[in-house]
């Protein structure tokens, strides 16, 4: 994907992470990073998703992604327990660049507290924090 | 947020060129330089397939000369600097470190000789005041050599793979000079000083013009096939050959000898720091420099430890071995090719093997 993109119906992080509310089970989160995370650091070549059942707390990094310049954090946007990992990305990490909101998502999470979303941002709140 | 505003970085003669071609910029020793264009992985294939084009105007130039000259760079460079010869209109071009008197690296340093008395030395960004002043301070006791400043007289561009040769002939006006030998040349409009040296493994030349020129020798060597790369695919091209890289695999706490550059070093010119590698040369260092590949997944990065002694100088995925790939101290004990090491990669135990230098070697 070449051109900046947020979609509306996500919720973001500051610290450049998307989280998408299941439509079914609004306790039921998938996580991925943001055009602009992708973006900044390049042709990711390296993603290694923690284990199902890992805890995630609200901004603490819970994964890395590699591109092959430099390693960065992946901070969670909520709290939970990972139920799902995507596995795809093992063997296709550049799937995270190609498709950050969709075939490269990165974890599903079972929310501690549903709640938390309240403190994410909207897509043009998030827009607004990267500046010009 | 900080009230104060970060020093403006320096730009290079073509800032303009990689701009208009979408590079991603980043600050690199104070310059802001390209890091990638379309990719560190399509660039680092194009340099190894065909012809690649770097920007490398943010490194210093310090010129040496007069009856002296030879003799102030055989105080400070490892190499015997008077290997260098002049054949056929075209000067030798040598590597060396320069030392401080306890042996440890201020810098590593290509040097083409440019005329009987007048020799070039190709600084690090990073180092190019310290290496000038060093330079000038020893420079005080000869008066027959001047220590010239030249940064601010060239940019540099790398041209490499298998067809820069061809791609930079095809401008020229008389023949390219021949590996490790430096000559001018007139390549377009442009005078140019062409070195048969690079930083990537493959063949090509290094050029040195004025900065006014170098927009239009890019321009035309981009036209017949060049591909602009960035820094990104110059530190994957330089790790797959094992090239050193300043602020990794050397610094002042690292002499030459474990660095594995005993090969550039020649005692008995009496440099600076020659005592000290001589005798780390006889006793054998504590450590040595090795190449590993990563046994699985992961990607080692400067700084990860070595479990048992040693840590990682620099690492990344091997676009060419499509495998985590690197350069780590070790104990001298476990350099042996083909010797296990584990890797603590940020917490996570990664298993990698000891290989001979380089990592990647063309099939021929």
């Amino acid at each position: 994907m070449t051109q900046a993109s947020y979609p509306p119906d996500l919720l973001y992080h500051a610290e450049h992470d998307w989280a998408r509310i299941d439509a079914d089970d609004p306790a039921i989160a998938t996580l991925g990073i943001t055009w602009y995370a992708q973006d900044a650091l390049g042709e990711v070549v390296f993603f290694e998703p923690p284990a199902v059942g890992t805890v995630l707390a609200k901004d603490a990094p819970y994964a890395e992604v590699e591109s092959v310049k430099a390693v960065s954090d992946v901070v969670a946007p909520l709290s939970g327990e990972i139920v799902e990992v995507n596995q795809g990305l093992a063997e296709n990490p550049a799937t995270i660049n190609e498709d950050p909101y969709g075939e490269g998502w990165l974890v599903k999470v079972r929310l501690a507290d549903p709640s938390e979303r309240d403190s994410l941002l909207d897509a043009d709140s998030y827009k607004a924090t990267l500046g010009g | 947020m900080s009230s104060q505003a970060p020093p403006a970085l320096k730009r290079t003669p073509l800032f303009e060129r990689h701009q208009a071609a979408g590079a991603k910029l980043v600050d690199f020793a104070g310059w802001e330089m390209p890091v990638q264009y379309d990719g560190v992985r399509q660039e680092h294939i194009a340099v190894r397939d065909g012809c690649g084009i770097f920007d490398v105007s943010h490194m210093g130039e310090i010129e040496t000369s007069g009856p002296q000259a030879l003799e102030l760079l055989q105080l400070l460079l490892s190499n015997d600097a008077s290997a260098m010869a002049i054949t056929g209109g075209a000067g030798g071009a040598q590597y060396s470190v320069l030392c401080r008197e306890d042996g440890g690296v201020l810098d590593d340093l290509f040097t083409y000789r440019l005329d009987v008395d007048r020799y070039l030395t190709i600084t690090n960004a990073a180092n190019h005041e310290r290496d000038l002043e060093w330079f000038t301070t020893h420079a005080s006791g000869l008066p027959g050599v001047q220590v010239t400043d030249r940064i601010d007289d060239y940019a540099m561009l790398a041209v490499q793979g298998p067809l820069a040769r061809e791609i930079v002939q095809a401008i020229s006006d008389s023949p390219l000079p021949a590996r490790m030998t430096a000559a001018t040349r007139r390549l377009g409009g442009a005078e140019v000083l062409v070195c048969g040296t690079g930083y990537t493994g493959e063949a090509g030349v290094e050029l040195l013009c004025a900065g006014e020129q170098a927009p239009l020798l890019w321009d035309e060597l981009v036209r017949r096939g060049a591909t602009p790369a960035g820094l990104g695919a110059r530190d994957t091209l330089r790790l797959e050959v094992c090239f050193h890289l300043y602020g990794h695999e050397l610094s002042v706490d690292r002499g030459p000898i474990e660095a594995g550059l005993a090969w550039c070093c020649r005692e008995d010119t009496g440099f600076i720091g020659s005592d000290a590698v001589r005798a780390e040369r006889a006793a054998g260092p504590s450590q040595k420099l090795v190449a590993f590949v990563i046994d699985g997944p992961g990607i080692a990065r400067q700084g990860n430890r070595v479990l048992g002694g040693g840590e990682v100088t620099s690492g990344t995925l091997s676009p060419c071995l499509d495998t985590g790939i690197g350069m780590a101290y070790v104990p001298a004990d476990r350099a042996a090719s083909g010797t296990r090491l584990e890797l603590d990669v940020r917490g996570k135990i990664r298993p990698a093997v000891v290989k001979d230098k380089p990592l990647y070697r063309k099939a021929s």
